[in-house]
């Protein structure tokens, strides 16, 4: 069978959804081909499935605070009862349902959905394989929203008990001993998962220190959660093999050391999916293995696009989105470009990390003079009450010094995940540090954080 | 490490608070011992405050234009030891930080303002001359994308419009749609090269001695009903003495302008006339008048006008006169002139040398009563006798007076006793 569509997209996850919805909308005769369901990494594997787990974890953990001695006066006489397999189902529910959430919106946007893998013949012209034989398709535009997964490392193959992050997220039993090779955040949000589970966790990260990227000062409370919480974090350790469920690796003084497991989970960072379907016949510019897009995300083939994941990063569902939509705009003949000042990238850790922006030590780097105000959630009156303000947490701001222009906002703690909408918005509209004082914050809020952070900045915090 | 917290302090004379005039260091800077840190104006003089430490710059309180209380913590360092304060309000740790910290309020810091001796460190820093900071802020001209919200980019990306075009008129120039409106109503969209409107506004804060002089001149202006009288001067013979004088000086005396001739017929006019040699303060009903003479002299400065003081003219001769003269001006031109040679003057003399003009109206230098504005001097012919036309140096004296105090009649004879003086210049030194 053959088809002809005006635009072909590759891959239904944040990206490709989105850009073939909104193809849709803008009245675009679009089909899009998916191999697995529709939601991509993110919903089917990613973001969406983890922070379930997350927070059954944490839920779990809550409840067993109150057992024994009890918690805020609130006591359980028995320890919670965990039934794995009946929260992996709980989480399995909600992938459904935004699967089937997804596929009705694109449904609703007169998308032609197609079940299979493709392979590209030329830049315009796919085969899919389906289950109803080979499909032919030639489109005027394709979008390529192939996506990534898991990096694997070659002595460590995944299979088995050897688990990539779409593994963790599907155990049948909780792991007792739960080690985990690569800190970065993926590898840390499900560490802390399963320690909250009862897993006994231990990290092997290559790098002298927890999520590399950011700096010290931000990462410090969540290395103190996993102090406090018995966790162990090898650093400058090497993984080097796997043999009756023992990990070996060489510890930082080049000591070689076996560590037992019952799951060994690999977080060492995620490859874009550039091979197995025809990429090679496309004539399509790649960069440092990523394709190469420019602002209105085209390669350098014409008419043919590429976002998320597959053109580098930051690897982030919003990110891929935000192509997404704005590709197919373009496509529909409107002037759009993706040229957004800030990508707000959060850790799902405990505590939560956000950083929007640069820090004051990529400022510096840069030959910007900044200034910095911090607040401590431990000075905030909610976060206090909700058992928020321990730990470490804090807002940080990074502003020019010359005009006070925000350049970056970090922060740190329970809950504050939620606050990066206000964040991004802030660098979005080149805030100044006096437009974040001068908005109300509600009280009590852990924004109001966020409105001390820039008085801090300018030198006159209320509460600290 | 730890911070060393300096206050600034005592200036003297009951200064309660003075204003910074100029930064010499920036946050984040290295500086050692001694170097100079900021720039204090208080009411009168200027005063350079070195570091009291060597250390890295944490924090300024304050930016140029700012007033900064005496005592009040106006830079923060990072020093090598202990530092001297081990508050933590300004700590980032995650120390124990009060919740509700109202009752901690900073007032209750200033209790202890420091003595000059209490602001030395704790451990004495060292630290070897660091690099000074590298870091020079690409502010203004090279920012890297146009301040505007996501709707303002995108509406100037369907009009083909390049932001980078486009004033904003927001704080610190961030874009908004009015601006875009404008420039597209302005036809900013047909980009025409050559010549474009400029409608960027600069703001120039009026600080330091700038504002000073704005304070002062309305004070004058507003209190004070001035009136003002020119008369003219044959300064033909006092013109030939000078070049005599000049001719024959001996190597120690300095070069002679017109000026120290002025000055020592104002001399003279304020001995006769010691009415004009007065400070009027009307809230006490009362004039002081001085027995000294002390000259100001209005000098521009790469700051602006200041007016250094050349004081007890009474005790001076003509070559004293000009030294002293020119020692105040350069000194207040280089920044340099002390408190007192900026302060105390009865009478003030103006004058613009060869830009003098014909006449002006000069603004009394309050709380004095009397100006004397020097114009410039020209050769015009005049009638000689009533007869016989010559060729004369002329020069014209603009003056003015406070009407509350001097009359119109004493101004008019103080102004023709110093032309008499000037035109027969024998009696400048009877």
């Amino acid at each position: 069978m053959s088809m002809k569509c005006k635009l072909l997209v590759i891959g239904a996850g944040p990206g490709g959804y989105v850009a073939a919805i909104r193809a849709g909308q803008l009245g675009i005769d679009t089909i899009i081909v998916e191999s697995d369901r529709a939601g991509g990494t993110c919903l089917i594997r990613g973001c969406i499935p983890s922070k379930a787990l997350i927070h059954a974890a944490d839920k779990y953990a809550q409840f067993t605070a109150h057992n024994g001695k009890g918690h805020l006066g609130i006591k359980l006489s028995a320890k919670p009862e965990l039934d794995f397999a009946k929260t992996i189902a709980w989480k399995e529910g909600i992938v459904n349902r935004l699967n089937s959430g997804v596929e009705a919106l694109l449904k609703k946007a007169k998308v032609k959905q197609i079940t299979g893998w493709a392979k590209f013949k030329d830049a315009k012209t796919c085969e899919v394989d389906t289950q109803g034989g080979i499909v032919t398709i030639m489109a005027e535009h394709v979008i390529l929203a192939n996506g990534s997964k898991a990096a694997e490392l070659p002595f460590l193959p995944f299979g088995g008990d050897i688990l990539s992050s779409t593994g963790a997220l599907s155990l049948t039993k909780v792991p007792e001993k739960f080690v985990v090779v690569g800190a970065g955040y993926i590898g840390l949000e499900l560490g802390i998962a399963y320690r909250k589970l009862g897993s006994e966790v231990t990290f092997i990260e290559a790098d002298t220190k927890i999520l590399s990227t950011y700096d010290k000062e931000l990462t410090a409370p969540v290395q103190q959660w996993l102090n406090k919480h018995d966790v162990n974090v090898h650093l400058g350790a090497k993984a080097s093999g796997w043999q009756d469920n023992k990990l070996s690796y060489k510890d930082k003084d080049g000591n070689e050391q076996k560590i037992a497991a019952d799951k060994l989970l690999v977080t060492v960072g995620r490859r874009p999916n550039v091979k197995g379907w025809g990429l090679e016949n496309m004539a399509v510019d790649m960069e440092n293995g990523f394709i190469k897009i420019d602002k209105y995300c085209r390669t350098s083939m014409k008419n043919v696009w590429a976002i998320g994941d597959i053109t580098g990063e930051p690897m982030l569902a919003h990110r891929a989105s935000a192509q997404g939509e704005a590709v197919a705009e373009i496509i529909a003949g409107k002037k759009r470009e993706f040229n957004p000042v800030a990508i707000a990238a959060v850790c799902f850790t405990d505590p939560e990390i956000i950083a929007v922006g640069i820090s004051h030590d990529e400022a510096k780097a840069d030959n910007i003079e900044t200034i910095v105000g911090k607040f401590p959630l431990m000075a905030n009156g909610r976060a206090l009450t909700m058992e928020a303000a321990e730990g470490g947490g804090f807002v940080r701001i990074t502003a020019r010094a010359d005009n006070h222009v925000i350049l970056g906002i970090h922060a740190v703690g329970p809950h504050v995940s939620e606050l990066s909408g206000e964040f991004a918005l802030a660098l979005e509209m080149g805030a100044r540090l006096e437009d974040i004082a001068g908005t109300i914050h509600v009280h009590p809020t852990v924004t109001e954080s966020f409105a001390e952070a820039s008085l801090a900045a300018l030198g006159h915090a209320i509460h600290i | 490490m730890g911070q060393y917290f300096f206050k600034l302090p005592d200036l003297g004379e009951g200064i309660v608070e003075a204003e910074i005039a100029a930064l010499h260091v920036k946050t984040g800077d290295m500086v050692t011992e001694d170097q100079p840190l900021i720039d204090m104006m208080t009411d009168k003089a200027t005063v350079e405050i070195p570091s009291p430490v060597g250390g890295k710059i944490l924090t300024i309180n304050g930016k140029p234009g700012e007033m900064i209380a005496v005592g009040s913590a106006m830079v923060v360092f990072e020093v090598e030891g202990a530092g001297n304060q081990n508050r933590n309000e300004n700590e980032n740790s995650d120390a124990e930080v009060p919740a509700e910290p109202a009752v901690e309020a900073p007032t209750v810091k200033k209790e202890n303002i420091p003595k000059e001796s209490d602001v030395k460190p704790a451990v004495k820093p060292d630290v070897k001359s660091a690099p000074a900071s590298i870091s020079d802020s690409a502010s203004g001209e090279k920012s890297d994308n146009p301040l505007a919200s996501p709707a303002v980019r995108q509406r100037a990306l369907e009009a083909d419009i390049d932001l980078y075009r486009v004033p904003g008129s927001g704080p610190v120039g961030r874009i908004t749609h009015q601006d875009l409106d404008d420039f597209i109503a302005a036809g900013g969209r047909i980009s025409m090269p050559g010549k474009q409107k400029r409608t960027a506004i600069q703001e120039i804060p009026v600080i330091g001695i700038r504002r000073k002089i704005a304070e002062r001149m309305e004070l004058s202006k507003r209190s004070i009903p001035h009136y003002s009288y020119v008369e003219e001067v044959d300064v033909t013979e006092v013109e030939k003495l000078r070049c005599f004088l000049n001719e024959n000086r001996t190597e120690d005396q300095p070069k002679l302008s017109i000026l120290p001739f002025i000055m020592m017929a104002t001399l003279k006019g304020m001995e006769k006339f010691p009415e004009c040699n007065s400070h009027y303060d009307p809230e006490h009903n009362l004039v002081r008048r001085f027995s000294g003479v002390h000259l100001g002299i209005a000098s521009q400065t790469p700051n602006g006008l200041m007016v250094p003081v050349v004081s007890h003219a009474e005790t001076r001769d003509i070559w004293n006169m000009a030294s002293e003269m020119m020692r105040v001006s350069s000194a207040a031109r280089a920044g340099k002139a002390k408190r007192e040679e900026l302060s105390g003057s009865t009478v003030t003399i103006t004058s613009l040398g060869k830009m003098g003009g014909i006449a002006t109206t000069p603004v009394i230098n309050y709380p004095e009563v009397c100006i004397i504005g020097v114009n410039k001097i020209v050769p015009r012919p005049m009638v000689i006798n009533g007869t016989g036309i010559e060729i004369r140096q002329m020069m014209n004296l603009s003056s003015s007076f406070d009407h509350r105090v001097v009359d119109g009649f004493v101004a008019a004879e103080l102004i023709q006793y110093i032309k008499g003086a000037l035109e027969q210049p024998a009696t400048l030194f009877m």
